[in-house]
Formats: structure tokens, sequence, C-alpha cells
């Protein structure tokens, strides 16, 4: 058999029928629902007299509109409950599981899928959300939908589908010390720019992605979006099959056996051709920080806001001189000079357990050095993936650690990633996050965004502006 | 779905690269529970000088004169002209519903983010892919004319000029078939159920851990 590709053996393995033109009905398998593009897709169901398809094929939860703090006292703005609501009142009528606001369970809908096994390799996966490309990171299919689409799931359990082109990023080498997956994935956006991987599914592969846990895998498909790409993707190795064994989700005895045999398979067979392949070397590669409105206007820590004279294109200089106004920057500013007024750690891209243990790891190096989040920062917060994720952290002491070191602990969701809940910032306001997207007013309307990883974060939350985390010694 | 066939219509020029679904459509109009009603607030911090809420009657805030949907010339556009990766980001369908309801018919960039392009589709909104060179010169001609109207036929899968030059684009057969009439995916999905249900009995039987 000729050598397949890690994306074509997902691909083959769910083609159900294939039209003339190719356009294929795809099977899925998982489907993640939440509850912003989810409430048209039911009221569809309910008009039309339909029901879905496989309810186990479903796991919902309320993740972007909940509160991060006074969680018991339910939800303040109205519009907001109204939504939770309505997903609840959805999964009741037509039988899905909900991990409600108030399950311990609940989180960001793409930590909870990987945190419980429901995302396990081999699989479709899809959500009415771009991020779902993190799920990819199981060696899944995983990519985001609309709203139409998610109704068609329900309804159909299947999804038609034009197969993409396959791209390789190969990261080889070592990182170096205090560099993470944010800093790859953000460097390899720097490089193939937010339209590189349009039409692709990417695979990250090389020694530097093999090298990363399954939360730093993780963090860098989630970003495969930003790249254009619906879906990344890594292989399996023992590392993602280890991460799987005795989630709630995963099969136990002699299934447990014959899933981890098929799930060994999704690799890219040697010799497997890809339409396009990009290469990176780890160890060039320095904590990032992004200084425009689009996550490919990214420079290295120690380097300096860019000149639009020096864009490549016009139309680009027009879009790094509307940045620039909007980031309220001047050209060659150094980005260690760059103040913030508030910090997030959180969002789908970084705020599992190992994340925070990386932020903390620097806000307790602070606070041996005498140092609390600086004064100019008005708020700086760690908002943790999940209900799982947040009691992890407790029990090893991370949240005294922020606490002491003058961060905020809230409780689990979306929160000022996309500000759709009262965490947000105002007009101006600068912030070092760890989410995903810098888009004009992504984190509140006028707020100014720096995408970087925890622990360049927690580190310009404690002296006020970004600093290179390698100099903490 | 509307279908979509042919449409003639002046065209708005919105010059700037990757505009993403968040400017299209802000998050917190995201809060709605229903499909209709986004187009008021399609473009809502660009468009308005104050700061848009959902709920909020829009014919009273006031407009910002330098957007260029807010220019006089542009009423009543229905062809969006866009430049490289048009509606990057978000995954929100609510983005093509704010600009079906503004009265777009039809968009033509160089290149579009892939989940709104497909949402599009179910939407009766026609995204038109075009080379940037010929993007680059409807901007011109736009920018020369006032009252510039383009003729999209999608049958032909061409976009004519009021001089009466023709570019060719391409679309999916699939796609095209279901645009043009109108046609509900869901419904022809349906037609398929005994392939649908084979295939989960063989998977079923393969891959048994996946369906407990
Ligand atoms: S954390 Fe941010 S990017 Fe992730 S799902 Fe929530 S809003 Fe979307």
């Amino acid at each position: 058999m000729k050598p397949r590709t890690l994306y074509d053996k997902l691909w083959d393995a769910h083609v159900v029928h294939v039209e003339p033109d190719g356009t294929a009905l795809l099977y899925i398998d998982r489907h993640l629902v939440h509850e912003v593009t989810s409430p048209q897709a039911f009221d569809g169901l309910r008009l039309a007299g339909r029901q879905p398809w496989r309810t186990t094929s479903v796991l919902a939860v309320p993740d972007h509109n909940v509160p991060t703090t006074d969680r018991d006292r339910g939800i303040a703005d109205p519009v907001s409950r109204l939504q939770v609501e309505t997903l609840d009142a959805n999964c009741k009528e037509f039988r899905l599981t909900e991990f409600r606001m108030d399950d311990p369970r609940q989180g960001i809908v793409h930590v909870i899928g990987p945190e419980q096994g429901f995302t396990q390799p081999g699989m479709t996966l899809v959500c009415g959300d771009s991020h779902t490309s993190t799920h990819g990171a199981f060696g899944a299919l995983a990519f985001g939908i609309g709203t139409s689409e998610v109704e068609h799931v329900l309804a159909t359990q299947c999804l038609w589908q034009k197969k993409s082109k396959t791209m390789l990023v190969k990261v080889e080498g070592e990182l170096g010390r205090g560099v993470t997956a944010k800093d790859i994935v953000l460097a390899i956006i720097g490089r193939i720019g937010t339209a590189g991987g349009t039409g692709y599914a990417i695979e990250f592969g090389g020694s530097a992605i093999r090298a990363l846990s399954m939360e730093g895998r993780m963090t860098v498909c989630n970003m495969a979006i930003e790249a254009g790409a619906r879906a990344g993707m890594v292989a399996v190795d023992e590392k993602t099959v280890a991460y799987l064994r005795g989630r709630p989700g995963a099969p136990v005895g002699a299934m447990w056996d014959q899933a981890a045999d098929y799930w060994r398979t999704m690799v890219t067979d040697p010799g497997a051709q890809f339409d396009a392949v990009v290469e990176l070397d780890a160890a060039a590669i320095m904590p990032q920080v992004t200084w425009g409105t689009s996550p490919e206007m990214v420079v290295p820590v120690s380097g300096r806001v860019p000149d639009p004279a020096e864009a490549p294109s016009a139309v680009k200089q027009g879009d790094w001189e509307r940045a620039l106004q909007y980031m309220g920057l001047a050209a060659h500013t150094p980005i260690n000079e760059i103040g913030v007024d508030k910090v997030f750690i959180g969002s789908c891209t970084n705020s599992r357990i190992e994340d925070l243990r990386e932020a903390a790891a620097v806000a307790q190096w602070g606070l041996q050095h005498g140092r609390k989040v600086a004064a100019n920062v008005r708020l700086a917060m760690v908002v943790p993936g999940s209900g799982l994720v947040k009691a992890q952290a407790e029990a090893e002491g991370l949240d005294r650690v922020f606490r002491e070191a003058g961060f905020e602990w809230r409780d689990p969701g979306c929160s000022m990633c996309l500000a759709m809940n009262a965490d947000r910032l105002e007009p101006g306001e600068r912030c070092a996050s760890t989410s995903n997207r810098n888009f004009e007013g992504r984190q509140g309307q006028g707020g100014r965004t720096h995408l970087v990883s925890p622990a360049m974060a927690a580190a310009a939350a404690m002296f006020g502006h970004f600093v290179d985390v390698r100099s903490l010694s | 779905m509307k279908p979509f066939t042919q449409h003639t219509g002046l065209v708005a020029p919105l010059d700037r690269a990757n505009v993403d679904t968040d400017a299209i459509i802000p998050k917190q109009f995201l809060k709605s529970i229903k499909r209709a009603g986004f187009g008021p607030n399609a473009f809502d911090e660009w468009r308005y000088l104050d700061r848009g809420e959902p709920g909020q009657d829009c014919s009273t805030r006031p407009l910002n004169p330098d957007f260029v949907l807010n220019q006089p010339r542009y009423q009543g556009a229905s062809i969006l002209l866009a430049r490289e990766n048009f509606g990057c980001g978000s995954s929100r369908e609510h983005a093509p519903w704010a600009l079906e309801d503004f009265g777009f018919r039809a968009i033509i960039a160089p290149s579009f983010a892939d989940i709104f392009y497909n949402n599009c589709f179910k939407n009766g909104l026609l995204p038109i892919v075009l080379p940037a060179e010929t993007v680059d010169r409807l901007f011109r001609e736009t920018a020369a004319a006032e009252g510039y109207r383009l003729a999209v036929d999608l049958a032909a899968q061409t976009v004519t000029t009021p001089a009466g030059e023709s570019f060719a684009f391409q679309v999916d057969a699939e796609r095209k078939h279901r645009l043009m009439n109108g046609l509900d995916d869901i419904g022809i999905t349906l037609t398929h159920v005994d392939t649908i249900r084979a295939y989960e009995d063989r998977r079923r039987r393969e891959t048994p851990w996946l369906f407990q």
C-alpha cells in the first residue's frame, strides 16, 4: 500500500460516501458543544422535528459566558445567563451529557475533552469553535465548524468535507531553557503567516515536537487555526497512550489493548508525501511576544517593534501602521520596554496544569527575589482551564504561590481570552496574555493584547513590562 | 436557504487584510440565542463611535463617518470587496449571518479563511476568490466610479464589470449545486441514512471503543 500521512489515514477511515466532485460525507466520532454556537442548532433540530443521531458522541459544557468569581451567585448578566440556561435546557431536552457550571469537571471545552479521555487518537472530533484543532495533539482529526454544521452533526453524525492539502511543520533540535510550546507555535505563525496554512491540515513533527508533553502539543495544535489551518495534529507515541490511561472516557481491559494497538498506527508512514514542508530549528527559537493585532505580528522578546516602512508589501505596510496605531506603539520600541496594565494567564492555549506550573515557577522566583506583581499592573489573573486543573493546582500549592505574589486565582472558563463574561480590558489597556488571539477588541473594546507564554506572562506581571524569562536565574 | 443564481449589485470596498470574525461581529452579540437580526451590528466597533451592546436600537447611535460602509456612496451595497484572508479567526457563523442580514449577497477577496468560507455557503452568501491583481483592479475601479456595480453569475462562474469585462472564478461543483438550488444539507445527508448505518455497523465491529 502507498505510504500515507496521518491525515490521509484519519480521512480514509471516516469516509462514508463520496460525491463525483470529491466532496465526502465524513463520519464524526465525537462532538463537543458549548453555549455560544449551539442554541440556533438546537432550534433547527426542534423546528425540523429531528433528534440527535447518537447522544453518547456529545459532551457539552458552558465556558465562554461563565463568571470566574462568586460563581455560587450565578451569572449577573441576564443575556449571558440566558445563553447558559438555554444550553442546560437543550441538553436536558435532547438527553446529552453536560458538565454544568457547578460541576467540578466544568471547564474550557478544549481542556475538558482531553482531560476526560473523551478525545482519543484516530477519531474525528468537531466543535462549534475554531480552537477544536487543539485535540489534534492526540493524533485525531479535529476541527472547528459553524452552527449550521453543529446542527448537521447532531442530526446525521456526519459532515460534508473536501479533503485538505497536507503540510508538515518540522521542528528539529532542542529548545533553549525558558522556551516553550507557545513560543514554537508563535514562531511558526511568524514564519508562515496567518494565512500560511489556509487549505492545509498541518502535522507538527520533528524531535522538538516529540519532546513536548501532551500539554505542550495541545498548545501547538491549538494555534494551528491561527496559522490558517483548520486542523493541526501530532502523531501518536507512547506519551499519547500514557496520557489516556485511566481517564474516565478511555477504554479498559481487553478493549484498552485493542484500542492502544490501533492508536499506535496513527502516525505518518515513512516515505509519505506532504504537499508542503516547513522546517524550523528549535534551538533558534526565542521567547516570543506579539506586537500587533494579528498573531503573525510577532518578534522575539529581545527584538523591537518593527517599522512599517520595512513591511514586505504595500498592503502589509498599511496593516502594520494600523496595528501600531491601535496598539499605541512606536516603531523601533524595544519589546522589553513595553509596560503592561493587566496580565491574563489562562485560555484553551495555556491553562493546563503544566502551564500553571511554569507560571507559578516564575512567581516563586519573584517571591524569592523580593518581587511581587508590579505596582503598575492593575490586575494579574490566573484562570485554570477546568475545575480539575484548579483542584490539582491547589493540591500542588500553586494557588498559594500565585496569591502570595499578588495574582488573583479564579474559577475556570474562557474569561478574558475573549471577554464575553465580566473579565475584560478597558479601552487602551495593555495586556500580557497567554491566549491565542490579539485581534482588535478581542479582550475588550480598545484593549491591547500581547500574546506570550505562561512564563513570559508571569514575568511581565512581576516586572510590569516584558522581560526575557531566560534572564531570571 | 435563499438560492443564489445571479446577482448584480453595488460594490463596497473594505481595504484591509485579515479582517477577522471578531471585527465582523464583536463577541457581545454572540450572546444572542437567535439566528437573525445581526445586520445592524455588523462591523460594530468600526461602524459606530460608541460601544455596542446587544438589544440596543442602533438607528440612534453615532456613526463613524470614516468607516467606508457609512459613506453615502456605498449605501445599499450588496457586494463586498475585501483583501486576503477575509473571515479569519473564530468559527462563529454569526459573521455570515451579520453580513447577510446587512444586505450582502457576495464577497470578493483574494483568499478567505476556511471555516468562514464554508459557513457562507450555508447561508446563501457567495464567497468569490479572484487573483490578487484582479481584486486590486476592482478596488481601483470601485474607488474611481461612484455607483460601481458588478454582476455575479454563479452558473457561469463569472464576475462582470460595468465595462463588460468578465473574470472567471472557481467553486466546487457540489457547493455550487446546493447554493444554486437553495438545498438544505441535512436533507441531502439523510438520503444516505443506510450508508451511514452500514458504516457505523462496520466501525462498531472494528473499533468498538468508539461507541462506548
Ligand atoms: S479559551 Fe478563548 S479561544 Fe479557547 S475556546 Fe474559550 S474563547 Fe475560544
